[in-house]
């Protein structure tokens, strides 16, 4: 299942709840999980709140292409993929991303697959609002480029 | 029917607007639709295109009706 929120969510709960509806119990024995969280730090500066911006349409679209690629090279029982938009605070889960397969090869492998190429090219821009050294200002700035996770 | 042009993220604060309604006829490719755009103006970031939600490139065609937007590198996750 893929989902853009706007609201806050708890990516435990989430997998639980999820987990529990997919009714393959007995089926899986590995399940992957990737939370990103929200710092508040980045590029050395201070930063006390984000906001996430979407191409609404192409996002799912991209997401469940992503999803579609991985399924084609592991054997996968399910996969939960949630990301929030809009206005977040530092330690707000961004994204969840969750694979159940039979074997943990499977689902670490395409765990890291499918949030590599959602940071590389799902359509969704981050911009942050920093805090000068001495929090007498802030500004707000895009984020220019996510780093390379390998 | 026109192109549907959309802007995001810092090319949506640079354009001022969110999008905007092109006539089709002169245009065959993406890159007539950036041309016509941004006046060739000179960007300092990269430039990411789709056309009707799709990855493109500047020389992937256009017609009447698609969506084709601009956008900088994401930066999501």
């Amino acid at each position: 299942m893929i989902s853009i929120i706007e609201t806050a969510f708890d990516p435990w709960q989430s997998i639980a709840s999820y987990q529990k509806k997919m009714q393959r119990d007995g089926e899986y024995g590995a399940c992957a999980t990737f939370v990103g969280t929200m710092r508040d730090f980045n590029q050395g500066d201070s930063v006390n709140g984000m906001l996430l911006e979407h191409y609404p349409g192409m996002t799912e679209k991209h997401l469940e292409k992503i999803v579609v690629d991985a399924e084609k090279q592991w054997q996968l029982l399910d996969t939960l993929v949630i990301h929030r938009v809009g206005e977040l605070l530092p330690n707000d889960p961004i994204v969840l991303v969750v694979a159940w397969s039979a074997h943990r090869k499977d689902a670490f492998e395409a765990c890291r697959f499918i949030m590599e190429d959602l940071k590389s090219k799902a359509p969704f821009w981050k911009k942050e609002c920093v805090v000068s050294a001495n929090q007498q200002t802030q500004k707000n700035r895009w984020v220019e480029k996510n780093t390379s996770g390998y | 029917m026109p192109i549907k042009v959309l802007y995001f993220a810092s090319l949506k604060e640079l354009f001022g607007c969110a999008g905007q309604q092109l006539d089709s006829k002169g245009l065959t490719t993406v890159g007539d639709v950036w041309q016509q755009v941004s006046k060739d103006r000179e960007y300092s970031q990269t430039v990411l295109h789709s056309v009707n939600q799709e990855y493109a490139d500047l020389d992937t065609l256009v017609k009447a009706g698609d969506e084709v937007a601009f956008f900088p590198p994401v930066t999501g996750g």
